[in-house]
């Protein structure tokens, strides 16, 4: 009986805690056009998030295209048709890869920062002192942050996508003797710019996902040290979660 | 005022190369792509009774060295043929005019692509003009197909008592009446 009404709770209170993150979510949104009128805040978010993020995505980025060529190559070979090494490299980054370990970097990276950042805000009662002089800290920190990492997220997948056919090329071509025509061609042939938007759409999706949880967290992070730490774990492990989870969705609803 | 520099050029060629990124995804991965620089060129066409699944950008060759590419691929719905338009580079214009194109598989389960055989004319093929010689895709079915009909047409007689010297006479069956 007492299991029960323990497993009711903490359903309840995992059912409390969304509908207090869509809550948020509306607000950041409502909030959204005023805060447009400050673009230097948010191109200084866009830096933190994006530009500070580009040498993981880009070594990440190439690494993974190297690795998908060579395992890519191995697969293909024993049905004797290397030449598609380019098509399923490219399907691979642009549709799945790319915005998925993309956004699970971001997470890992800007995530943590932006959660971490408020957190500490929240404990030292900046949040607080910007409310006593009548200056809404959602309008003035959370949102930029917000809308920076919406704008980082699809341009970082996009280039992570692109340095990765790269890497793919590189291992399939340059050392393994795929044709560079081939590679090429059948890779036009077969990649739709449906292939591309659905890629596009998946990174802008897990950008709002990714920065909308590493706010909410840190905003709402206690005001401890310890609250702090918790509110940084808390947005990389419910990030992740998240992303693998819409990113099934997306994809059914996108076949 | 030196901080907020650095700090305007590192957002602004991270926005450069996110849509440099976004713009080489949507053009140069894609069949919609434009094609950056188009040194000189020209194009033919050839009618064939079936591609296959022969796309646009496939390669097309000759003694395996590539030539041109397929642009664009029509129907005739008057002689029910595939039109199929190639673009040639412009160091390889001569082209016998009785050449022949056959469309071909790369390895087993790889994409199709046109392979020419140089004919014996002493004009070439110019701008526009049409390749009248083509042999269609290979189809697997049909094959399979011929080959099952074969056999259980062979299976047949054998069980009927015939003799089984008369099966490797079967794909002509004229001949042999004319013989008997």
């Amino acid at each position: 009986m007492k299991l029960i009404q323990e497993l009711w709770e903490s359903l309840a209170e995992a059912l409390i805690g969304l509908g207090a993150v869509v809550r948020f979510l509306l607000r950041l949104v409502a909030a959204s056009p005023r805060a447009l009128l400050r673009l230097d805040l948010i191109s200084q978010q866009i830096y933190n998030a994006g530009a500070l993020s580009l040498v993981i995505i880009m070594l990440s980025g190439l690494f993974v295209g190297m690795v998908l060529g060579l395992q890519g190559f191995q697969l293909l070979q024993r049905f004797g048709s290397e030449e598609a090494l380019g098509t399923a490299a490219t399907i691979g980054l642009v549709k799945e890869l790319g915005p998925v370990v993309t956004a699970l970097l971001f997470a890992g990276r800007a995530g943590t920062a932006l959660a971490s950042e408020l957190g500490l805000m929240r404990a030292t009662d900046q949040l607080s002192a910007m409310e006593m002089m009548a200056v809404d800290p959602i309008r003035r920190v959370v949102v930029p942050r917000f809308l920076g990492g919406v704008i980082a997220m699809p341009l970082l997948a996009a280039i992570f996508s692109v340095i990765g056919i790269y890497g793919a090329q590189l291992v399939g071509v340059q050392i393994m003797g795929v044709d560079a025509g081939s590679f090429w061609s059948q890779m036009r042939g077969a990649v739709g710019l449906h292939d591309i938007y659905e890629g596009i759409a998946k990174s802008f999706i897990f950008g709002v996902t990714c920065s909308l949880i590493a706010v909410y967290q840190g905003y709402y992070a206690l005001p401890t040290a310890e609250g702090v730490g918790r509110a940084t774990t808390r947005t990389v492990v419910t990030s992740a979660v998240f992303i693998l989870f819409l990113d099934y969705l997306i994809t059914a609803a996108f076949l | 005022m030196r901080k907020s520099r650095t700090l305007d050029l590192g957002t602004g060629t991270f926005m450069l190369l996110g849509f440099a990124a976004l713009f080489f995804l949507t053009t140069q991965t894609t069949s919609r792509g434009i094609s950056l620089a188009s040194p000189p060129h020209y194009d033919l066409t050839a009618k064939f009774d079936n591609i296959g699944d022969l796309k646009v950008g496939a390669p097309v060759s000759m003694s395996g060295v590539e030539m041109g590419r397929v642009t664009k691929i029509t129907f005739d719905s008057r002689e029910y043929k595939a039109v199929v338009t190639m673009r040639f580079d412009a160091r390889y214009n001569q082209i016998p005019t009785d050449s022949d194109a056959a469309i071909y598989t790369q390895g087993l389960l790889g994409g199709k692509f046109i392979g020419l055989t140089a004919g014996g004319a002493d004009t070439y093929l110019k701008d526009k003009d049409q390749i009248d010689f083509t042999q269609s895709a290979f189809v697997l079915e049909n094959l399979i197909g011929q080959v099952l009909a074969n056999f259980t047409k062979s299976a047949g007689q054998s069980d009927s008592g015939k003799s089984k010297a008369d099966a490797p006479a079967q794909p002509t069956p004229k001949t042999t009446e004319k013989t008997k």
